[in-house]
């Protein structure tokens, strides 16, 4: 086996081993991304010198006997979102095309501690708004198992990169499912942790109560590597969950007894690809055949999350991008008239339209007549559907379902249809409209060729059995290890 | 036309804290570097995030039961959205629905003297934003914005509308800003902004059937000193009577809205300000970047430990405990609550209020004024100045002589030598000013100095009846005895003569 196709999670062995160099596994991901990524588009920024000089650091250490850290030597992308000092962070906004942070974001700083080789920044929706990377103001980026076809999104640049081998891990953020939808649509492993979990310190913002950061990996091992690492208490993000995180490695392999998985009722509506409902039907039996019981439940206020999360998700995003108001720093018109004029050209240049079409929808959902009848209406539905979960999981461990109703689309399919881009979140964003956290990972092939992923979604604070359940699954399936075409085998 | 003054004042206080309210970045005031106290999250930059700095907190809950509010429980942060150059973020972090404390009150005295509570309808935190620099060249030039300013924690206390004249309102402040300084909340600088006021203003004007009319509502922005705030509000009186009698128009009517001016101090006008094309709406929401606040009674009682006497309770205390008169009280007192602090050692030290508030209010605060000092860096300290007036007390220094001792004192003291009660007495001493008691001596002084040939008229005068004629020969008894205290001169003078 290649060392492009081998999971992240042996990968890390190997580098623990002695086996391969960091300055190896850097220069094939590097090798990979210089071959296609004219193809696939994931990374929007590559800095060649600064991966194999992180390497080589890390592969001097190593030699020279010091302690490593938990990723030592094994190449990570990065979502262009999360700020790392002195590096671009665009956010895939023509506002933010220069900005280059002055400071780290707590997640970066996690990753430089844990001996992790920063290899570039991917490709998204604007500001993370968006369910295919299209909205991206520079590149379209392209599913690597066909290239017509979107990668889903918005962290499609960091689920094409692990999905095209171009790194074993990614990280990405996860708002109404960012992270899960482009991992089901790539074949690869995405998480989303329990909010605050991770810390959100550097993030920039889209929907602060919904945000959070979270790992893509080719394997579980991999990804749970990666989430021990992101994961932990920050006081400098108020929202952080101030308790231990648990060791999410120690018994990842171990199976789990006594297994109850929930099949949620509501789910099984119409509009569900048939590839899709075979595949979930077919992973289910893989959980059962390995001694789950499987239970239905009830989600009773499901059908209301697609409305609820569309209120209060561009309430927030309308608030939090009134900062780029072209004053500070960023994008600026040329032409203005007078201030409330530069601040009109400004904002209408700097954004795009999706952005454009959240701002105004975030903004009349708070305005005064209205907030009561949206905003305040919605939270209160939040609270009901965060009680559901809480009820579902007094009966089964966990929800299994699809991630996504469908398998990738078309890019330019739905582009022009935001209901039905909105609506291809109806599985992942419930998960944060609880708090809660989620997997996907890859379940089945559809007669097309594109991969399709099961979630799994757990209690609050539960990832180390969620990661659990998944890599029992794993164990028993080989879907984690097929590749796309573009992957030499 | 009979009519009756509305007045709600709006006060922002800025907080004594190191940092600002949601990071740890400086508060200093420093104009002249612009933009050098600011961290990440001042200027708003992407991905940063906001952390309550808890003990500004814990100063506006001080602050808070300083004016006599409750202290809520459980409280959170609201966002306000608005556009300005001088708010990075686009939105202030402040409290909307559920303010921190709230009904509290002050006390002013009203036009006959009588005590009269004004009601604090809320007191809530929030930060501030930056400042936009105008260019004033006449030339054009681009604005500015300095964000150093911007984060920092203020106190937004909202009266009701209880305040009934310009001198009331004057008082109000006058009070509140003495409770935070002596609480050591703000030091209520309003040159460097630390405390600004915006006065809300109408008229209910008695009509001739008895109804009440009120007059529009107007709020006069940003007025920056005491003295404007009352300017303002009496310009705002004769210009809402003479508006009401040339239109009539009422608070209430159809399309009567609030109008926001701002004051002209030069003029001493108010002028209207561009009105807003629509109601503001500031399209609060909850801050999802922040969790809620709690107080617990403990916490709360804890904090309450740590107060001082406010204000208040200390002039009844000057006034029963000194027996101060009114005016010295308040010159003490509105000076600082170090001066306070340094008049009552003065007072317990020398035993006599009077006297001590005399010292104080006089010749320390006259060479505080000339020599630019503050009260902590007078070298003559309560202990010593205490033990001096003391002696002028008991009688052993007169008046006179003291004011020799005090300005010996000082000159030692600012000459860099440290002073105790030991130095006055080695002043007097050297100086030779000590009180003569010795009876004897003076009466023998006296006789000596009324058998003097130049003096023989002065007695004969005496003898007369004419008690003006001892003048004369007091000063020169005085002058051969150093320390005699002239008023048991001229009495022992007067006794001698007549029984001669």
């Amino acid at each position: 086996m290649s060392i492009l196709s081998t999971g992240a999670g042996e990968l890390l062995a190997q580098l623990n081993r002695g086996e391969i160099t960091s300055v190896e596994l850097t220069q094939a991901c590097l090798n990979q991304i210089s071959q296609n990524d004219m193809n696939v588009g994931a990374f929007l920024h590559i800095d060649q010198d600064y991966a194999l000089e992180q390497a080589k650091a890390v592969d001097n250490k190593r030699a020279a006997g010091e302690s490593v850290g938990p990723l030592a030597g094994i190449p990570v992308a990065v979502k262009d979102v999360v700020c790392h000092k002195g590096q671009p962070c665009t956010c895939g906004s023509k506002y933010l095309k220069d900005f280059i942070p002055p400071y780290s974001a707590t997640s970066i700083e996690k990753l430089q501690a844990a001996d992790a080789v920063l290899l570039g920044r991917t490709n998204m929706d604007e500001f993370a708004m968006g369910s295919s990377t299209e909205n991206s103001a520079f590149q379209k980026t392209h599913n690597p198992w066909k290239q017509d076809y979107a990668p889903g999104g918005s962290s499609g640049g960091s689920a094409a990169a692990v999905g095209s081998r171009m790194a074993p891990l990614a990280v990405g953020s996860d708002t109404g499912g960012s992270i899960r939808q482009p991992a089901s649509f790539c074949g690869v492993v995405g998480m989303k942790p329990t909010y605050g979990r991770v810390s959100r310190y550097g993030l920039v913002a889209f929907a602060s109560s919904l945000d959070q950061i979270g790992p893509f990996g080719t394997d579980v091992t991999g990804t749970a590597a990666l989430l021990q690492a992101l994961s932990g208490h920050d006081p400098l993000d108020s929202t952080s969950i101030n308790k231990p995180t648990p060791d999410l490695l120690a018994d990842l392999n171990q199976p789990l007894e006594g297994l109850k998985i929930g099949v949620v009722k509501e789910f099984q509506a119409d509009g569900i690809d048939e590839d899709v409902i075979s595949a979930t039907d077919e992973a289910i039996n893989v959980y059962r055949s390995l001694g789950a019981e499987i239970k239905d439940v009830s989600l009773p206020h499901a059908r209301y999350g697609v409305a609820t999360y569309y209120i209060i998700a561009p309430a927030e995003a309308s608030s939090n991008l009134s900062r780029y108001d072209g004053i500070h720093y960023g994008h600026r018109a040329e032409e203005f008239k007078d201030l409330t004029d530069m601040y009109r050209q400004t904002r209408e240049e700097g954004f795009g339209p999706e952005v454009k079409r959240r701002i105004m929808m975030g903004t009349y959902t708070l305005s005064a007549g209205y907030i009561d009848a949206y905003y305040v209406k919605a939270l209160k539905v939040r609270r009901l559907i965060r009680n559901d979960y809480d009820d579902a999981f007094q009966e089964v461990d966990f929800i299994a379902s699809p991630a996504c109703p469908t398998p990738a689309f078309k890019i330019g399919e739905l582009i022009n249809d935001p209901l039905a881009m909105y609506l291809s979140d109806m599985f992942t964003l419930g998960a944060n409209l609880a708090g809660i956290p989620g997997i996907s990972i890859p379940a089945g092939m559809s007669s097309e060729g594109l991969p399709i992923g099961l979630q799994l979604l757990g209690p609050p604070l539960e990832e180390a059995r969620l990661l659990r359940a998944a890599r029992m699954f794993e164990q028993a399936t080989d879907w984690h290890q097929k590749v796309p075409e573009l992957v030499a085998q | 036309m009979d009519y009756k003054i509305v007045i709600g004042l709006e006060v922002h206080v800025q907080l004594l804290t190191q940092t600002k309210l949601f990071t740890a970045c400086t508060t200093e005031f420093n104009p002249d570097a612009p933009n050098t106290q600011t961290q990440p999250l001042c200027i708003a930059l992407p991905g940063t995030l906001p952390v309550l700095n808890r003990h500004a907190y814990e100063l506006a809950v001080k602050a808070a039961l300083g004016l006599n509010c409750s202290i809520a429980k459980f409280t959170k942060w609201d966002r306000k959205q608005y556009f300005y150059p001088d708010l990075p973020k686009g939105y202030q972090i402040s409290q909307y629905d559920m303010p921190m404390s709230f009904d509290g009150w002050l006390e002013v005295d009203d036009a006959d003297g009588h005590k009269k509570k004004i009601r604090i309808l809320r007191a809530h935190l929030e930060e501030d934003a930056g400042k936009n620099i105008h260019d004033e060249s006449g030339r054009g030039e681009d604005s500015k914005v300095d964000l150093n300013r911007a984060g920092t924690p203020l106190l937004e206390i909202v009266s009701e509308p209880d305040l009934s004249s310009a001198a009331e309102a004057r008082q109000y402040l006058d009070e509140l800003r003495l409770i935070m300084q002596y609480l050591e909340v703000s030091d209520c600088n309003m040159q460097e902004g630390s405390l600004r006021c915006d006065a809300n203003v109408n008229l209910h004007i008695v009509q001739e059937d008895g109804q009440i009319a009120p007059t529009p509502l107007v709020e006069v922005k940003n007025l920056n000193s005491f003295r404007n705030v009352e300017a303002a509000i009496d310009f705002e009186v004769e210009r809402q009577l003479e508006e009401f009698q040339l239109t009539g128009r009422k608070w209430g009517d159809p399309g009567v809205m609030k109008e926001t001016r701002g004051f002209d101090a030069n003029r001493g006008t108010t002028f209207a300000q561009r009105g807003k094309e629509d109601a503001a709406d500031y399209r609060y929401f909850p801050d999802p970047d922040l969790a809620p606040v709690t107080m617990t009674d403990e916490e709360i009682d804890a904090i309450r430990k740590t107060m001082c006497e406010l204000p208040a309770d200390r002039r009844e205390r000057m006034r029963t405990v000194y027996e101060l008169s009114d005016y010295d009280r308040e010159v003490i007192m509105n000076h600082s609550p170090q001066l306070s602090d340094y008049f009552e050692e003065t007072a317990k030290i020398s035993g006599d209020g009077k006297q001590a508030a005399n010292w104080v209010t006089q010749d320390v605060l006259r060479e505080l004024n000339d020599r630019d000092l503050a009260i902590d860096e007078f070298p003559v300290r309560p202990v010593v100045l205490g033990a001096m007036v003391k002696k002028i007390v008991d009688g052993d220094l007169t008046v006179k002589s003291g004011r020799e001792v005090f300005a010996a004192l000082l000159e030692t003291g600012l000459s860099g030598n440290s002073l105790s009660p030991a130095t006055v007495d080695q002043i007097i001493e050297e100086k030779g000013l000590a009180v003569v008691k010795d009876t004897g001596a003076i009466e023998a002084t006296i006789k000596e100095v009324l058998s003097r040939d130049q003096n023989a008229k002065s007695v004969e005068d005496l003898k007369g009846g004419k008690q003006q004629a001892a003048g004369p020969i007091i000063g020169q008894v005085m002058k051969e005895v150093k320390g005699a205290d002239a008023k048991m001169v001229r009495e022992m003078i007067l006794k001698i003569v007549q029984d001669s």
